[in-house]
């Protein structure tokens, strides 16, 4: 019985499968698997340096896999430029650069294309619908630069979503914003974008709380291997053990999740915390917990 | 002091001087507001450096220096983009080298030009511009290289925007952003080379950097800013040419002050203008809601 499978497949909007990367002979990424389907609202989590910006650039085309394959919408990933969308983790756009949002909105649809762009009342349409999908109208006409981090944030999302693609990758989108905002960022994420038009959106974060009451599925990322599922299936204590390679506990603090790892100096906040950070760094993580 | 001097009109040196600072003007404030954009005034400020070694050069093969100003350009901005222009900090170190060179260069040939020529007059002229004593077969070779570089920052116009922006973000939509970046550095290199022989070697960076920081300062999209920052390099360079030429009848010695500082001093006060009254790129304060 294989027409199950082939629809399922045709279903999925990412399909990554066994995808490595090895960057100076160091493993960044070591056979991580899974797929997203239309709609799904799916998490990259784990600390700094855990792969999640290597693994965004591996769908994007921007950086080789070692080994393994991505193929988005069914084609494999160089092909499928059209379909994805992509906000980087920072821009460079300071007050003095005369960018207006509507102005880098408009390059989302038509950046790549060569000659000065002449004013059309479609594309302006086309831009003033995607800023009010994202509540960015009321500061359309100003710069960038001048626009506050979740401000910058909806200008950012308009401009990947403009060109209407099927997948939406978000690179660490909350890092720097203040919860209210962030609150904001992921309610449009889910809710509008993911749930009423179907976009399948994959967030990278190091900090996964406040987006575990709307997520789908998690893509935990420890060390460059990669445990997938929905929140129960993968928050929890052997699964994580297992994928970490050393003993984990999962706790719930007044429903925040944290996973802590027992060292030599006391406790470790390996996620759940702004401070989370890799095993073997220390100095980054101690939180003063005693045993 | 007399504005229009009697002969202004008349006098073909003029002629030649508004014309090709004119063109120089124009191209220097379109490509000059990506150089803003694209944080590259420091590369821009090397290729002027090294307009004075093509510019030497060029008097000891015995050709006009605008061919040296432009060649040493083209070729100081394959190096810098070998060597790693792209990287935040390979940029400044890949400009710092390849300018600290061809400065040592410029000093070797400057000192041949004077030693073989016996005239001080070379140096004068690489360093702070000859439109008084080009002569119109120049005029020709001004289009050759100005029509270039504004072609380059037109077509790519948007491709550059995006890089400037965010480089990822504009590989992702398929825009080759290496290939991109050098030929902004090729209409960059160009752009100089005309400046150099507006204004001089030592001063181009000005007219390439003056009028489009004054232009980003007061407009608020890019294409307005290139056209602001066109306009404002015309107006800086023909009010020089003016200026220079009645100066003749000015002290201390009645033989004309040089055009160059006209122009640099008017772009100067200029910008000062417009950071103390220019629109504050500050934010418009909006009701909450």
């Amino acid at each position: 019985m294989t027409p199950a499978v082939t629809a399922d497949e045709t279903r999925q909007v990412l399909d990554v499968d066994g995808v490595s990367v090895r960057l100076a002979g160091r493993p960044i990424l070591d056979e991580v698997r899974f797929a997203i389907e239309p709609g799904e609202f799916v998490g990259l989590i784990g600390a700094n340096g855990a792969g999640k910006t290597t693994l965004l650039r591996v769908i994007l085309g921007l950086q080789a896999a070692t080994a393994g394959s991505v193929r988005i919408g069914g084609k494999p990933a160089a092909h499928a430029r059209g379909l994805v969308g992509y906000v980087p983790q920072k821009i460079q756009l300071d007050p003095d650069m005369p960018v207006r949002a509507r102005d880098l909105v408009a390059l989302g649809l038509d950046g790549n294309k060569l000659g000065i762009p002449l004013p059309s009342r479609g594309k302006r349409k086309l831009v003033d619908e995607m800023l009010a999908a994202v509540d960015a109208l009321r500061f359309a006409d100003e710069r960038v630069g001048n626009l506050s981090g979740g401000e910058q944030q909806r200008v950012m999302i308009a401009h990947a979503l403009i060109s209407k693609p099927r997948l939406l990758l978000l690179d660490e989108p909350l890092a720097n914003l203040d919860i209210r905002s962030a609150q904001e960022i992921i309610e449009l994420l889910s809710k509008r974008f993911a749930k009423q038009q179907q976009v399948s959106v994959l967030i990278s974060a190091h900090e996964m709380n406040p987006l575990l009451p709307v997520l789908d599925r998690i893509v935990y990322l420890a060390a460059g291997r990669a445990a997938t599922g929905t929140t129960e299936e993968v928050i929890r204590e052997d699964v994580l053990s297992s994928l970490y390679g050393h003993h984990v506990d999962v706790l719930n603090m007044h429903g925040r999740i944290l996973v802590v790892a027992h060292t030599d100096e006391g406790f470790q906040v390996l996620a759940g915390d702004d401070r989370a950070a890799e095993p073997g760094h220390p100095d980054h993580s101690r939180t003063g917990m005693q045993a | 002091m007399t504005v229009f001097a009697p002969g202004f009109f008349a006098s073909s040196p003029v002629h030649v001087a508004l014309v090709i600072g004119g063109i120089s003007a124009v191209v220097c404030g379109l490509v000059g507001t990506f150089t803003v954009l694209r944080g590259q005034s420091y590369a821009g400020h090397a290729l002027g450096d090294l307009a004075v070694t093509g510019g030497s050069a060029s008097f000891l093969a015995n050709v006009s220096p605008l061919w040296g100003f432009a060649g040493i350009g083209v070729i100081a901005a394959g190096i810098m983009d070998m060597i790693g222009i792209r990287r935040p900090r390979g940029r400044d170190l890949a400009t710092g080298i390849v300018r600290g060179a061809g400065l040592g260069l410029a000093a070797l040939f400057l000192y041949w030009d004077t030693t073989s020529s016996s005239t001080t007059g070379v140096s004068i002229t690489i360093l702070f511009g000859s439109m008084f004593t080009t002569s119109t077969s120049v005029v020709p070779v001004v289009l050759a290289f100005g029509l270039p570089a504004v072609a380059i920052v037109a077509i790519l116009f948007r491709p550059l925007l995006l890089s400037s922006v965010s480089p990822e973000l504009a590989a992702v939509r398929g825009v080759r952003v290496r290939l991109t970046g050098l030929a902004c550095l090729l209409a960059i290199a160009l752009a100089v080379s005309l400046s150099a022989i507006t204004v001089g070697a030592i001063l181009s960076t000005a007219l390439l950097i003056g009028p489009a920081a004054i232009a980003l300062r007061v407009t608020n999209t890019p294409g307005r800013a290139m056209v602001t920052a066109a306009l404002v390099g015309l107006g800086a360079t023909w009010i020089g040419i003016v200026l220079a030429y009645d100066s003749f009848y000015w002290p201390p010695s009645h033989d004309g002050w040089p055009v160059s500082f006209f122009i640099v001093a008017l772009i100067f006060f200029s910008f000062l203008v417009s950071q103390l009254f220019g629109r504050r790129p500050g934010r418009v304060i909006r009701a909450e809601g």
